[in-house]
C-alpha cells in the first residue's frame, strides 16, 4: 500500500500502534498527547480491542503490564510529568520481561514546568529510568512518517526482547501534521509460550522479578544485562547525512533534527562541510559513528532541546580531543535553523 | 505412603486443596495469611479453576502466594494489583484475576486503585489481608492500626492528634455502585473461619458471573507484630480488632445473595 494521507505525529503513533496489532492501550490525560488517548478511544473498542482511561498514569502502566503479562500486545502514551510516575511500574516490567511500548510525548520539566515541547527527558529515556539495572530500547522518530514506521517496530522489538521499548518524541512532533504513507497491519504476532493465559496442559507461568532464593537474583539480572548488550550491538540505529566529506557533524534528534537539517543546507549552501549524524536509537546509541567521524577529525555540535543531556553521550563516544560546542533551548522553546546556522557559523 | 506423605487414609476428611503447592509457606508462627491462602486454594477447586485463575502477587508479605498456588500468576508493584487484575479481566475475560493484598498495599498505597477498580466494577476478586501494620517491613503504623496501638513507628501508640483515625475500607467501598460483594471476615476460631471460605467463594463468583468486584476483608492474626503469642492472638483479634471493623456484608447484590444457596459449609 502506498496511499498518502495527512496525519499529526500523535495519531500516527495510534495508527502504527493499530497497525502493528495492539490490543490493549491504557492511559490518562496529559498535554501534549490528549489526541492520541482521544483517538485510541474511538478506534481501539470500534475493534474490538481494549481500551481504558485509567484514574492515573501509575494504573495506566500497571495495567500494561497486567495486559502484556496475558500475552496482548500492550501500550501506553504520555508525556513527562506522566512519565516520571510510570516509573516504577516500568522498571517491573523490564524486570519481569514484560514487553510493551510506552510513548513520552515530552514537554518542559522540571516539575510542571509547560506544555512546550522539549527533550528534557534524554536521561531518563535512556538510561533506565527507574530503579534497578535496565534499560529501554529508545526510539526517537523525527518525522510523522517515523512516528508511524517506529511504533511498529517498536511492538516488534518489544516483544522480539521481552522488554519495555519507548518512542521519546517531543510535543512539536506529536502535534506535526505531515503527509505519511500509510503502512500494511501486521497480519501474524508472535506466539508467547511464557505468557499467563491459564495454565491449561502446561506447567503454570510466572511472571515476576523476585527470587524466592536471594542467591538466585544475580543470575537473573545477568541474563537481562545479556540482553542490553545484544541490543547495542544489534539494534544501532541512526541516518547520516552529508557526512562524506564533513568537518563539521550536526548531532540532533526529533524536532531539533529537522531544524539541524535545514542549517546544515543553508551551511552546503555556503560550500561548508557540514553533515548530520541523527540518532534514530537513543539506547542503544550510536557511539561507534561518532567515534569514528571524531578519528577522521570532525568538530561536533549537537542540537538539542534540553540543557544538554544528549551532550554527554556525545561527549562519550567522542572523547576530549575533537571540539564539541552545544546549541539548544530549554523550557518549551522549539530551536531554529537559524540558532544552530549561528553556532555552525561560529565554528567556521 | 499417599502424595501428601500421609499413610493412606480410607476416608480423608482434611487435606491440602489440590490446587496449592506441596511445601512449606514462608509466613510466620500463628500469622493468618496461610489460612487465608489454605481458604483461597479450596475455592479454586470448588470452582475448578486450575486452568482460568491468575494469582497476583502484591507487595507485603503475601507477594509470593503465587508460589503456593498451581495457577498462572504475576507480581504486581506495591498497591497495584488491581490495576493489574483490571487489566487480565478486560483483555481476556474468560480469565479470573484474583489478588491477595495486605492492609498497607491496598488502604494506603494502592488505595486510588482500588476505589477506582471497584467504582468501575471491575470483574475481579480481591482478598484484603487486614492485619492493622505492615507486616513485611516490620510491624509499622497502616492505614487499619487500631487506636492506641503500638506498632515500630507509633512507639507510644497511635494517637489521634498526630496519626488520625483507622479507615474502615469495606465500609469506604461499599458507598460505591460497582462492587458486588464486600464482606469482612475474621479467622480467630474455626467457626469464623468457614464463614471466611464461604465469603471468599462469594468474592470469586461474583465477579465470574459479571456482576461486579468482589471484596473480601479477612482480619488476619500477626502475633508477632501484636507482640502477643500465636494463641494469645485469638484472643487479641476478638478484643481489639473486632470492635473497630465490625464482621459482616456491607455490600450483597441480590443476584449474589442467591448465590449462598450453592456454597457450600
Ligand atoms: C513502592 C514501595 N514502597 C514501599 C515498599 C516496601 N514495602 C514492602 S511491603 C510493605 C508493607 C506491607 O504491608 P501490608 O500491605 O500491610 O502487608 P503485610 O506485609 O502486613 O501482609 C512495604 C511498605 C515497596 N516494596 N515498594
Amino acid at each position: 500500500m502506498s496511499e498518502r494521507t495527512l496525519m499529526g505525529g500523535n495519531i500516527a503513533i495510534a495508527e502504527g500502534a493499530i497497525l502493528a496489532g495492539c490490543g490493549a492501550y491504557f492511559g490518562y490525560p496529559i498535554t501534549p498527547q490528549n489526541d492520541l488517548l482521544e483517538y485510541m478511544a474511538q478506534q481501539l473498542p470500534a475493534l474490538g480491542r481494549v481500551f481504558l482511561q485509567t484514574e492515573s498514569e501509575l494504573a495506566a502502566i500497571n495495567m500494561v503490564y497486567g495486559a502484556s503479562a496475558t500475552g496482548v500486545r500492550a501500550m501506553t502514551s504520555t508525556s513527562s510529568p506522566g512519565f516520571s510516575l510510570q516509573q516504577e511500574g516500568i522498571s517491573y516490567m523490564a524486570g519481569a520481561e514484560a514487553p510493551c511500548v510506552i510513548a513520552n510525548i515530552m514537554r518542559a520539566g522540571p516539575g510542571l514546568g509547560n506544555i512546550g515541547g522539549a527533550q528534557g527527558d534524554y536521561m531518563q529515556c535512556t538510561r533506565g529510568g527507574g530503579h534497578g539495572d535496565y534499560y529501554l530500547l529508545t526510539l526517537a522518530p523525527s518525522s510523522v512518517q517515523e512516528m508511524m514506521d517506529l511504533t511498529m517496530l517498536a511492538f516488534e522489538l518489544a516483544d522480539k526482547y521481552r522488554n519495555p521499548t519507548l518512542i521519546m518524541a517531543d510535543g512539536f512532533l506529536g502535534q506535526s501534521v505531515e503527509s505519511i504513507v500509510m503502512r500494511d497491519a501486521v497480519k501474524k504476532l508472535p506466539e508467547k509460550k511464557w505468557a499467563i493465559t491459564g495454565a491449561k496442559g502446561r506447567p503454570k507461568n510466572l511472571i515476576n522479578s523476585f527470587e524466592m532464593n536471594p542467591l538466585d537474583h544475580p543470575a537473573r539480572i545477568k541474563l537481562l544485562l545479556e540482553k542490553f548488550e545484544r541490543m547495542r550491538i544489534n539494534e544501532v540505529r541512526y541516518e547520516s547525512m552529508l557526512l562524506d566529506d564533513a568537518t563539521i557533524v550536526l548531532v540532533a534528534y526529533g524536532s531539533a533534527a529537522r531544524a539541524a537539517m535545514t542549517a546544515m543546507k543553508l551551511a552546503r549552501k555556503r560550500n561548508w562541510k557540514v553533515g548530520l549524524l541523527r540518532p534514530i536509537t537513543v539506547f542503544p546509541f550510536p557511539n561507534q559513528p561518532l567515534a569514528d567521524l571524531a578519528e577522521r577529525g570532525c568538530k561536533f555540535l549537537v542540537a538539542e532541546m534540553s540543557g544538554g543531556q544528549m551532550l554527554e553521550d556525545v561527549r562519550i563516544s567522542v572523547g576530549n580531543q575533537n571540539e564539541i560546542k552545544l546549541v539548544n533551548t530549554y523550557g518549551g522553546v522549539p530551536l531554529t535553523a537559524d540558532q544552530i546556522f549561528e553556532s555552525i557559523d561560529l565554528m567556521m | 505412603m499417599s502424595e501428601h506423605g500421609v499413610n493412606d487414609l480410607q476416608n480423608v476428611i482434611y487435606q491440602r486443596p489440590d490446587i496449592m503447592v506441596d511445601r512449606a509457606t514462608h509466613f510466620c508462627p500463628g500469622c493468618g495469611h496461610g489460612i487465608t491462602q489454605r481458604l483461597v486454594g479450596e475455592v479454586l477447586d470448588e470452582l475448578d479453576l486450575k486452568e482460568r485463575a491468575i494469582c497476583i502477587g502484591s507487595i507485603g508479605c503475601t507477594v509470593t502466594a503465587y508460589e503456593y498456588f498451581k495457577v498462572d500468576g504475576m507480581e504486581a508493584p506495591h498497591g497495584r494489583a488491581p490495576a493489574v487484575a483490571t487489566a487480565i479481566k478486560r483483555c481476556h475475560p474468560e480469565l479470573v484475576p484474583f489478588a491477595i493484598q495486605g492492609d498497607g498495599d491496598l488502604a494506603s498505597i494502592g488505595m486510588a486503585e482500588i476505589v477506582h477498580a471497584a467504582a468501575r466494577g471491575e470483574n475481579i476478586t480481591i482478598i484484603f489481608a487486614n492485619n492493622a501494620n505492615y507486616g513485611m517491613t516490620g510491624g509499622q503504623l497502616a492505614p487499619t492500626t487500631l487506636m492506641g496501638m503500638y506498632t515500630s513507628s507509633t512507639v507510644k501508640g497511635r494517637k489521634q492528634e498526630h496519626h488520625g483515625f483507622p479507615i474502615r475500607v469495606s465500609e469506604m467501598l461499599a458507598t460505591l455502585d460497582g462492587p458486588a460483594y464486600i464482606a469482612r471476615v475474621s479467622l480467630h476460631n474455626p467457626a469464623n473461619v468457614r464463614k471466611a471460605r464461604k465469603a471468599i467463594e462469594l468474592a470469586f463468583r461474583a465477579p465470574m458471573a459479571g456482576l461486579g468486584l468482589g471484596l473480601v476483608e479477612v482480619l488476619s492474626m500477626c502475633p508477632i507484630n501484636w507482640k502477643v503469642e500465636p494463641v494469645q492472638s485469638l484472643d487479641w483479634m476478638v478484643k481489639n480488632m473486632i470492635p473497630q471493623f465490625p464482621l459482616g456484608e456491607f455490600k450483597c447484590l441480590p443476584e449474589v445473595a442467591e448465590m449462598k444457596k450453592v456454597v457450600k459449609g
